[in-house]
C-alpha cells in the first residue's frame, strides 16, 4: 500500500519514524497540551510568572473553583437538554425521510434530496433574522426548546443525505420480495430496514450530538439568559469575567470540550464512519 | 359491508403512491419551516428597514446601496477571501498527516484518534487556547517569536497579522478533518494498481501524482467541500478571538452581519439581512457546484 509500509524500511528509518511520531503529536496539540497543563496550574504560580515550567503544585482547585464558582455547571446541563433531544429527534425524522427518498420512485424525488442537501451547506447568517423571529413569536426565545426545534430541523439535513445514501447500499431485493407477500410499506419499514439501519443510526447520533454540542452561533442567536443558556456561549460569558485568570478559562474550557471528547472516543469507529462517508467512493 | 372496508382497500391499493409523503412530511416540514422559508425571509427583509420588533419599511435596494459604500463590507469581503484561499491548505497538510499516519506500528490507533482530537474539540475552546497561545507577554507563541526575532508581536492586537492569526487556529481543526477524509481513503486504495506501478519502477512523489491521487479523488473532493464551506462560514474563532477587532480589521461577512443585526450597534435587521444574502449568494455559486457534481454522479450510479 501507500506509502510504503515501514516495516520494509531499514531499522534506522524504522526507528527515525517510531521518534518521530511522539514529537509530531506533542508539537501538533501543542495548544491543547498547553491549556491542559494551565488548567491544573495554581494561581500563585501565574502570578509569579511560572507560565511554561513544572507547577508547584498540582491544582484539582481550579476546577472545583470553575464548578463552585460559576454556573459552569448549569451551563452542561442545558447543553445536554439542548443536545440529547435534538439526537433523538434529527436521527428519528431522517431515518423516515431517508427511507423515502431512498425507496420509492416518486417524481420530486431528487429536488427533495438536493433541497435537504443544499440547505446543509448555506451559511446560518441566512437564516438567523426569520428563525429568531419565528422563535420569538412561538413563544421559544430563550429556551432550550427553541434551540432544540432549530437544530432537529437543520440537522435533519444532513442526517437525510446520510441515512438516504446508507439505505440505497441495502440489497433492494429484500423489499422487494416483502412487498411480493404482502407485507405493508410501514412493516417493511419498521421491521425489515430500521434494524439493518443501525450502524447509521450510532454514527449519526455521536456526529449530531458533537455538532450540537459545539454550536455556539444558535447558543447566542436564541439564547439570552444563563437559564438556558448552552456551555459554549457560557464558557464566552465566563470569560469576559474572568479577564486573564487563566487557570479557570483553561479548567472551563477543558470542562466544556469533555463530553464531544468522550463520546469520540466512546465510539469513535461509528464517529469515523459517520464523518468519511463518500470520502471512498463517489 | 364494501363501504366499510373501502378506506383499507384505498390504503392498499394506494400505499406505494402515498407512503413516501408520509414518511417524507414530518421530517420535510420541519426543514421547510427553519430552512427553506427563512432563506426567502431573509431575501425579502434586506429590502426592508427593520428593528426587529416595530414595522417594516420598504426601503428598496437601499440597504445594498449602502453595503457598498460600507469600508467594513470591504475589509469583511477582503477576510473572507483569505480564509477561502488560505483555508484550503488544510487539504494538502491533511494530506500530508494522512501519509504520515498510513503505518502499520503498535499504538498507531490511538495517535490517529489524537492527532483528529482538535476536530472533535469545540471552536469556541479552540478560539480560547490559540488566544492563550498568542497572548503577548506569556503566550507561547509569542514567546517563541521574541526568541526567534528579538521583537515581541501581539498578533491578535495588530492590524496586520490579525486574521492569519485566526485562520491558523481554523486550519488546526480542519486540517485534522481532511487527514480523517484522507486516511479513509489511503485505507481502501487499489493494490493491485499501485503493485503494477510499483513495478513500473514508480516511486514516491510519482507514484502519489499518478496512482495514489487519482484514487483519492473522492476524498479530495468531500475535502474541498468542507473546507470551503468551512472557510466562508467562519464565525465562532472571529467572535471569540477578536469581535472583529481591532477596529474591524479582522471582519468576515458572517460576523459583520450579526454585528450589524443583533449587537449593541442596534438591530438592524435589514442591513443585516442584505449582508447575508451577499454571502450567501456567494456560497451558493460553490453549492451549485457541489450539487451539479452529484448530479452526475446519482446518473452515473
Amino acid at each position: 500500500m501507500f506509502p510504503t509500509p515501514i516495516q520494509k524500511a531499514s531499522g534506522p528509518t524504522r526507528l527515525a519514524y517510531q521518534i518521530a511520531l511522539p514529537i509530531a503529536l506533542v508539537i501538533w496539540l501543542f495548544p491543547l497540551i498547553g491549556v491542559a497543563v494551565t488548567s491544573l496550574r495554581p494561581a500563585s504560580d501565574l502570578a509569579a510568572g511560572n507560565y511554561f515550567g513544572v507547577p508547584s503544585s498540582i491544582a484539582f482547585e481550579n476546577y472545583a473553583a470553575v464548578f463552585r464558582d460559576s454556573p459552569i455547571g448549569w451551563y452542561i446541563l442545558n447543553s445536554f437538554k439542548v443536545t440529547i433531544p435534538t439526537v433523538i429527534g434529527a436521527v428519528g425524522l431522517s431515518c423516515l425521510t431517508g427511507f423515502a427518498l431512498a425507496v420509492y420512485g416518486f417524481r420530486a424525488n431528487l429536488w427533495v434530496f438536493f433541497a435537504f442537501v443544499a440547505g446543509n451547506f448555506i451559511p446560518f447568517q441566512i437564516l438567523m433574522v426569520p428563525v429568531r423571529d419565528l422563535t420569538l413569536k412561538a413563544g421559544l426565545y430563550d429556551s432550550t426548546l427553541g434551540l432544540v426545534l432549530f437544530h432537529v430541523a437543520f440537522q435533519t439535513g444532513f442526517c437525510t443525505l446520510f441515512m438516504r445514501n446508507f439505505i440505497k447500499g441495502m440489497p433492494f431485493a429484500l423489499i422487494e420480495s416483502a412487498r411480493v407477500e404482502g407485507v405493508s410499506e410501514w412493516q417493511i419499514f419498521r421491521h425489515i430496514v430500521l434494524p439493518l439501519m443501525r450502524p447509521a443510526i450510532a454514527a449519526l447520533s455521536v456526529l449530531v450530538f458533537t455538532f450540537v454540542w459545539n454550536d455556539y452561533f444558535w447558543a447566542t442567536v436564541l439564547v439570552q439568559g444563563q437559564h438556558a443558556m448552552p456551555v459554549t456561549a457560557g464558557l464566552y460569558a465566563l470569560n469576559g469575567q474572568w479577564v486573564a485568570a487563566w487557570h479557570l478559562v483553561s479548567a472551563g474550557s477543558i470542562v466544556a470540550a469533555l463530553p464531544p471528547v468522550l463520546m469520540f472516543f466512546l465510539m469513535q469507529r461509528h464517529f469515523i464512519a459517520g464523518l468519511t462517508l463518500g470520502a471512498t467512493k463517489g | 359491508m364494501p363501504t366499510n372496508s373501502q378506506p383499507a382497500g384505498f390504503w392498499k391499493r394506494n400505499q406505494m403512491k402515498i407512503a413516501p409523503y408520509v414518511f417524507l412530511a414530518p421530517g420535510a416540514l420541519m426543514f421547510l419551516i427553519y430552512v427553506l422559508i427563512p432563506i426567502v425571509q431573509s431575501i425579502w427583509i434586506s429590502f426592508q428597514d427593520w428593528d426587529g420588533l416595530g414595522p417594516k419599511t420598504w426601503v428598496g435596494l437601499a440597504n445594498y446601496v449602502e453595503l457598498l459604500d460600507d469600508d467594513t463590507f470591504y475589509v469583511a469581503l477582503k477576510n473572507n477571501l483569505l480564509w477561502l484561499g488560505l483555508y484550503l491548505l488544510a487539504i494538502p497538510m491533511g494530506l500530508a498527516a494522512a501519509l504520515f499516519l498510513n503505518q502499520n506500528v503498535w499504538g498507531i490507533r490511538l495517535y490517529k484518534s489524537l492527532f483528529f482530537f482538535p476536530f472533535v474539540i469545540s471552536q469556541v475552546v479552540v478560539g480560547l487556547m490559540f488566544t492563550w497561545f498568542y497572548a503577548p507577554d506569556f503566550g507561547l507563541f509569542s514567546q517563541a517569536i521574541k526568541w526567534l526575532t528579538g521583537s515581541e508581536v501581539a498578533i491578535l492586537a495588530d492590524e496586520r497579522y490579525v486574521t492569519y492569526g485566526i485562520i491558523a487556529a481554523g486550519l488546526w481543526p480542519q486540517t485534522a478533518y481532511c487527514m480523517i477524509l484522507y486516511l479513509t481513503g489511503l485505507n481502501n486504495l487499489n493494490a493491485e494498481q499501485i503493485e503494477a506501478a510499483r513495478m513500473d519502477n514508480a516511486r514516491g512523489w510519482r507514484l502519489l501524482r499518478h496512482v495514489i491521487l487519482p484514487q483519492l479523488a473522492p476524498a479530495t473532493f468531500i475535502a474541498m467541500v468542507v473546507t470551503v464551506i468551512g472557510a466562508l462560514r467562519s464565525f465562532d474563532l472571529v467572535s471569540i478571538m477578536t469581535a472583529g477587532g481591532p477596529y474591524g480589521s479582522s471582519q468576515v461577512l458572517s460576523y459583520f452581519m450579526y454585528e450589524q443585526a443583533l449587537s449593541e450597534y442596534g438591530y438592524r435587521m435589514g442591513y443585516g439581512a442584505a449582508i447575508a444574502v451577499v454571502l450567501f449568494l456567494i456560497m451558493m455559486v460553490f453549492i451549485t457546484l457541489f450539487i451539479v457534481r452529484m448530479i452526475a454522479q446519482e446518473r452515473n450510479r
